[in-house]
């Protein structure tokens, strides 16, 4: 799994932070989305799927086929 | 064909309209309107009568709320003709003053939040903790102090939040007598268009001269900050300020309370949670699931034709995304109209969807989190002093919740 952002979509609401701490975080500046485990491991791959659907900006891109 | 006739937007279909909002069942006040389930039971998408006798789309499933939240060609600009209001006042207010970022779209929308994400996003509200902790325990040490009987809404559920955004806005505490009264007025459903002018205007003049004194006292504070900044002159301090001021404290006190009271009228889930304390962040996503306390829907206006559920929703057509029925949306929680703890709530749309959901959703789910697990903690024999028919239901108000809630422990 790849994990890629959009920051101009996103706007700080901070659901993949609490969904997935390991992957996401929040820039100190503004509080848009950093990634910072852009290729997860196998047992967080849930909670990255679970952070990109309640992504309420759908600023989270996810790709499955990225090994 | 049920639905082809509600793809006709026309006067034809206006006779079955559903007059919103619609009144609440007194046997089950946690619940959405009768009238509105029996609505949704036949069409997702249902054509409402407003107020003032113009028409909205009620969209009550979870699947087309997240979809027309997401969708920018819905408008959340209350300018434009066809957005729908339900109280005289606040549309008018809207039409004579300058918009903040909640009623505007991007990118405008997005330049001005973004001046403020950083002071609600979950590391910043992590490291408050101690401090809503220690706040949490001084209110209830005073109850405690002038116990065993309390009313938990005046002396514990609005006062944390309160206390909370004041210290982050740099607004002093000692005038919440003011701004209370004052943010009461602009979500009452009842309140004349004058008094919410009136209200809007005490609150804007008292905040640029906050913004004013920040500018020879500057301090830590967010009103501080913008003055700083220089991005923003004083009126739009002012209005960005009366939005955090009035959102941070009447929401989340509201959910206090209700959460408090649903709790207790279901010991064997509050039993759960004390048993658990580490169950309190899933708890808390359940009780804004279950409870979701913007009732009435939050409003947009097509920009263009678009296709929700089977309706067409027509340019200059209001849309009223009713984020409590979806979240009572049995496809995606199962058994949705009975509290569960134990539940993974996390796809709920309390906070609503897309760019303008809540800002301050961190905050408020820590002042929950810390708010419920310490009230039961230190009053475990925390019960209603009313009779539950008695508990006097806001449903004037635009925010659901409760005017008073007698207790004793």
């Amino acid at each position: 799994m790849l994990v890629q952002i959009d920051q101009e979509l996103c706007c700080g609401a901070g659901s993949c932070v609490r969904t997935a701490p390991e992957v996401f975080d929040q820039r100190d500046e503004d509080g848009l989305v950093l990634v910072i485990d852009e290729k997860p491991p196998a047992h967080l791959h849930d909670a990255v799927r679970e952070a990109a659907d309640i992504c309420p900006a759908a600023a989270i891109l996810l790709d499955e086929q990225d090994a | 064909m049920t639905t082809s006739a509600r793809t006709d937007s026309g006067s034809a279909d206006r006779a079955d309209a559903l007059a919103f909002p619609a009144p609440k069942s007194a046997k089950c006040p946690f619940d959405p309107p009768p009238a509105v389930d029996r609505a949704r039971a036949a069409h997702p998408v249902v054509r409402a009568t407003l107020w003032d006798g113009t028409s909205a789309w009620l969209i009550t499933e979870h699947e087309h709320v997240r979809q027309v939240l997401g969708d920018k060609r819905f408008s959340a600009e209350g300018t434009r003709d066809g957005f729908p209001y339900l109280v005289a006042g606040v549309r008018e207010l809207v039409r004579t003053m300058k918009p903040t970022f909640f009623r505007q779209d991007d990118p405008e929308h997005a330049r001005l939040r973004r001046m403020l994400t950083a002071d609600f996003m979950v590391k910043r509200v992590e490291a408050m903790r101690p401090e809503i902790q220690q706040l949490t325990d001084e209110l209830l040490d005073r109850m405690i102090e002038n116990g065993p009987e309390a009313d938990l809404v005046a002396d514990f559920a609005l006062p944390l939040p309160s206390v909370v955004i004041c210290l982050l806005l740099g607004v002093p505490y000692e005038d919440h007598r003011f701004f209370q009264e004052r943010a009461a007025a602009l979500f009452s459903l009842q309140a004349t268009a004058e008094e919410v002018r009136r209200s809007q205007q005490e609150l804007l003049t008292y905040l640029a001269g906050i913004a004013e004194r920040k500018q020879r006292e500057p301090d830590g504070s967010i009103i501080s900050r913008l003055v700083a900044q220089g991005e923003l002159d004083f009126d739009e301090i002012a209005s960005t300020g009366r939005l955090l001021l009035v959102a941070g404290h009447e929401t989340t006190a509201n959910m206090i309370a209700l959460s408090a009271l649903v709790l207790m009228r279901n010991p064997d889930q509050l039993a759960r949670l004390r048993a658990e304390p580490a169950l309190v962040k899933g708890a808390v996503e359940e009780l804004l699931r279950y409870l979701t306390i913007v009732h009435n829907g939050i409003p947009r206006v097509a920009a263009e034709d678009v296709a929700v559920g089977g309706v067409t929703v027509r340019a200059g057509e209001g849309v009223l995304c009713l984020v409590n029925t979806a979240n009572r949306d049995e496809r995606v929680f199962p058994g949705g109209d009975t509290l569960d703890l134990g539940r993974d709530a996390n796809r709920h749309v309390a906070f609503g969807f897309g760019v303008h959901q809540c800002l301050g959703q961190p905050l408020a789910r820590a002042e929950l989190q810390i708010a419920l697990e310490t009230l039961f903690r230190r009053l475990p024999g925390l019960r209603p002093a009313i009779p539950f028919e008695d508990v006097p239901f806001r449903h004037d108000q635009a925010i659901y919740g409760l005017g008073a809630l007698p207790v004793t422990w």
